[in-house]
């Protein structure tokens, strides 16, 4: 299914949102998600299922002031 | 020190991470600053998080998450709850901004925000302005520290209306406030500490320094400085001189 992902549109499997992680091997890495503006929580990935046409931010650590 | 929602930090200097030469000069800097809080932000996972995550863990310092770029109150939340699950925290430094070429808080949005993440559970650190309503509207929602801009964000113009901070100390005797961005020169974070601010937050000042190790040194110092004389009680500005030497006993010469 297309999602767009980090503004990307990409060819995922899914079906859960964790398996979309793993895909891009960031299965295991500190990052938090946020699908089509709300943010889905680390616990909730593994039962929350994509659908063609969602919107995936997945965002980490980074410098700011 | 200051003390934000009930934790005592050793440093009245809080220090940005971003735009630092290096990593290491950044590592650097902060050791030389002693800064007790580093903000961090959060941003699309790059490549870069899962480092940069590391380092920060090394400095050993508390860890302020932002929410830069925010420019609504959607946003800010969401980047809010993310920045909770990423660093484990609840603070929060809380940015809602409307105009980009002064990066000046959306006070509307703000207090909104604010709300709505204090009743989350969240302990808000509001980059807000020195109007003493919006101060209020924000302690009303929940805030109980208040992050007042000396100047616009990277502009290095030093405190823009002493006069209005000062208002904000004399206000809110018993809050927590900190002078957020702005900041040039170390004299401009210790007139901020004169000033009876409980902290200074900068990040440029230092990173963009031709050497932020040694201009990190020198905002400790200042940041020490200010927070002292505050403490000392300076005496009070007058327009007549008053000699300081005795007349007195002076001989009569002429």
């Amino acid at each position: 299914m297309k999602i767009t992902l980090n503004g990307e549109i990409r060819e995922l499997d899914g079906p859960s949102v964790q398996d979309a992680l793993a895909q891009i091997g960031l299965g295991e890495a500190r990052v938090a998600t946020a699908l089509n503006g709300d943010f889905l929580p680390a616990a909730s990935r593994a039962g929350t299922a994509l659908k063609d046409g969602d919107a995936l931010e997945v965002v980490a650590p980074m410098q700011g002031g | 020190m200051p003390v934000f929602y009930g934790t005592e930090i050793d440093s009245a200097l809080m220090l940005g991470t971003a735009l630092y030469p290096s990593p290491a000069i950044m590592a650097d800097a902060f050791r030389a600053s002693q800064a007790g809080i580093a903000t961090v932000s959060l941003r699309r996972e790059g490549g870069q998080g899962q480092d940069f995550h590391r380092l920060i863990k090394d400095l050993n310092v508390a860890v302020l998450p932002n929410t830069a770029g925010c420019h609504s109150v959607r946003e800010a939340v969401t980047t809010a709850q993310m920045a909770r699950e990423v660093f484990d925290t609840p603070w929060i430094k809380l940015e809602v901004i409307r105009d980009d070429d002064t990066l000046c808080p959306d006070v509307i949005a703000l207090v909104e925000a604010a709300k709505i993440l204090s009743d989350d559970g969240f302990q808000v650190f509001p980059y807000c302005t020195e109007d003493l309503s919006v101060c209020g509207r924000l302690l009303d929602a929940g805030c109980e520290v208040l992050m007042p801009w000396g100047a616009p964000i990277g502009s290095g113009r030093g405190l823009n209306n002493p006069y209005g901070l000062r208002s904000v100390r004399a206000h809110f005797p018993d809050v927590p406030l900190v002078v957020d961005a702005g900041i040039g020169l170390p004299s401009h974070a210790a007139q901020a500490m004169e000033l009876g601010f409980d902290a200074v937050l900068l990040n440029t000042a230092v990173a963009k320094a031709g050497d932020p190790v040694a201009m990190a040194r020198a905002m400790a110092m200042a940041i020490q400085a200010g927070q002292f004389a505050y403490a000392a009680t300076p005496i009070e500005a007058r327009d007549m001189a008053a000699p300081s030497t005795p007349v007195f006993g002076k001989a009569v010469l002429g």
